[in-house]
């Protein structure tokens, strides 16, 4: 079964997919409905740079969170400043590095739920006397909702398989930035197969059932559209 | 009448100045400037991409057109500084097609709207629209499993209960194929007649405009190419263009009497009497009457061996230009009303038709819009 050192790096990994999921939620949603809906000349660089963690080695990315987030990099000035000390090797610099890494897996399908709503739902609102906010929580939100489902479930499973930036800005330390994929690591650079197995295997399991119910879900969906027929 | 719109239906006066200049492929522009007011039906009538239903987007808020100037009563809407957003504008609008929010019933469709309105729902009111509209039986249903005339009666329910100051249709029922449309037609009618609240009625089908409205505005390339009462805009062929068969005057008649073993009507109207098979039992009944230009020719003298039962007196007022080269209009005065006939130019030179010459016109078909 489990040794405690495996318990511990799963329940740091949930916790960090967890804190970083909600985190992106919440910031990654305005800046979906920003990429999704604003004429500006700028969705278009953002959106590259949003997508950039799709096709960067993870390696690259955690460098230069390392330099910035180091105490000579402006982020590790800005948070010195604030006193929090500088992020590199703890559980926040963790979760700042996932956030950017996952970022794209959370915000692309939010963004594409806001776009395939089109504009005349929000118009109807309007017309029935519904302002901004009130159109974006009770027409926008709800329409958004298998976007927000699939945002949850990749950003959440992504953080879990992250491995190359936690390496570069987390290390190797346990309880605080030793995540499940690093200590799989361990294990196998310590020839501890036995170990390496459960831990794989309840990660395959987990990883597994994730991607099913998003499938199934999506399954469902589209199989409910088909009845009622065209709802465009 | 409901009490709650009889004060907003006969005061509004809406003055709108609209210019659009876009010079890119399509060359559109609008260049609008007109006072309405408004108690009734405003019929806006023009060819697909004549600016009619930027028109009413800009009226209601949906486009931003930047020189616009859009007043209503007293109460400024858009000028170089104001731009009331639309949900502040307390407009009703019917939407071409998928005009309901996809994730709420009928019902919550509707309810959203109201909770959403400054003014309380007046009493009584929620009742008569939805049994005006027949949808008691629709409410708990998604606008996905409403066929589209039911969404569109829905959709008109929702607004009319919006209480709004003017209602705006663009194409109501342009999606709907002929039997739904004539399912729908009765249900507009009943609306004009049971609430008077100001409606704009964007269509591209004189039938029609020219069965529900009391004023038209006929567009044009972006332009307001000719404004009045149905019966004067429709007898203007250039109102109408591509559509030289649709030219014909509209207007109003009571049914005088009924004859059952014939089965004809007969609709007192401003220029006299007509026959009409079937247009109605009801004696008193007031009902809209079309004739088409086509289905009208001129006689010099009544003949009593002919088939056409509508016989009637004239004087030629003028003659214009048909589409048909080969053909003329002709406008004619039948007592208080004129009508328009198609005829061809040999008929004109051999019946010596010019204005002021009295005649007879013959009446082959009347149709019935209501």
């Amino acid at each position: 079964m489990l040794t405690p050192e495996n318990m511990a790096a799963i329940k740091l990994t949930l916790e960090l997919a967890a804190c970083v999921t909600f985190l992106l939620l919440i910031f990654g949603t305005p800046l979906a409905w920003w990429l999704a809906r604003s004429n500006s000349r700028w969705t278009a660089p953002v959106g590259a740079v949003v997508a950039l963690p799709l096709v960067l080695p993870p390696t690259v990315l955690g460098f230069y969170l390392l330099l910035a987030l180091g105490p000579s990099g402006y982020l590790g000035q800005l948070t010195v400043a604030l006193g929090l000390g500088t992020l590199p090797f703890t559980f926040w610099g963790l979760v700042v590095g996932s956030c950017f890494y996952s970022l794209p897996f959370v915000v692309q399908p939010i963004q594409i739920a806001f776009q395939s709503i089109g504009n005349r739902p929000l118009e109807i609102a309007a017309i029935l006397g519904a302002g901004p906010l009130d159109r974006f929580i009770t027409v926008a939100l709800p329409l958004a909702k298998p976007g927000f489902f699939t945002a949850t479930i990749l950003g959440f499973a992504h953080t879990i398989g992250e491995f190359g930036v936690v390496l570069m800005i987390g290390g190797n330390i346990p309880n605080e930035t030793r995540v499940v994929s690093v200590q799989m690591y361990d294990h196998v650079e310590a020839l501890a197969y036995d170990q390496a197995h459960t831990l794989a295997g309840a990660m395959v399991l987990f990883s597994f059932f994730t991607l099913l119910s998003l499938y199934a879900y999506q399954k469902a969906r589209s199989r409910k559209q088909a009845n009622f027929g065209i709802s465009i | 009448m409901t009490e709650m719109l009889k004060e907003n239906g006969t005061t509004s006066i809406i003055k709108i100045q609209l210019k659009l200049e876009r010079n890119n492929q399509n060359n559109f522009s609008l260049d609008v400037d007109v006072s309405l007011s408004v108690p009734g039906v405003i019929g806006v009538f023009g060819e697909s991409g004549s600016g009619k239903t930027t028109f009413l987007r800009s009226l209601a808020g949906l486009q931003n057109l930047p020189s616009a100037v859009i007043n209503f009563n007293d109460e400024v809407w858009q000028n170089d500084q104001i731009f009331v957003p639309t949900h502040k504008r307390s407009i009703g609008y019917v939407f071409q097609e998928d005009g309901l929010l996809p994730h709420l019933t009928a019902k919550e469709n509707i309810e959203y709207a109201i909770r959403r309105q400054k003014k309380a729902l007046e009493k009584g009111l929620y009742e008569k629209v939805l049994s005006i509209l027949n949808i008691e039986s629709l409410l708990g249903v998604f606008p996905d499993r409403l066929s589209g005339g039911e969404r569109q009666r829905v959709s008109i329910a929702r607004s009319l209960l919006q209480q709004p100051r003017i209602l705006l249709m663009d194409e109501p029922l342009a999606s709907l194929d002929e039997r739904r449309k004539r399912e729908i037609l009765p249900y507009l009618e009943r609306i004009s007649k049971h609430f008077v609240i100001p409606i704009l009625y964007v269509s591209h089908s004189v039938e029609e405009i020219a069965r529900l409205a009391d004023h038209v505005l006929v567009f044009k390339q972006g332009r307001i190419f000719e404004e009045g009462p149905p019966n004067s805009v429709f007898a203007n062929e250039n109102s109408l263009i591509g559509l030289s068969d649709e030219v014909g005057v509209v207007f109003d008649g009571d049914i005088s009497a009924w004859d059952e073993s014939w089965e004809l009507s007969t609709v007192t109207t401003g220029c006299g009497d007509l026959f009409i098979p079937k247009a109605g039992k009801l004696v008193g009944a007031k009902i809209r009457v079309r004739i088409l230009a086509k289905d009208v020719s001129l006689i010099e003298t009544p003949q009593s061996q002919s088939s056409i039962l509508n016989q009637l007196p004239a004087q030629v007022v003028e003659l214009s230009k048909d589409q048909n080269t080969a053909m003329r209009l002709v406008r004619v005065r039948v007592k208080s009303e004129q009508i328009v006939a198609r005829i061809s130019r040999k008929s004109i030179e051999q019946l010596n038709i010019v204005p002021g010459k009295s005649l007879w016109v013959q009446i082959k078909a009347a149709a019935v819009l209501n």
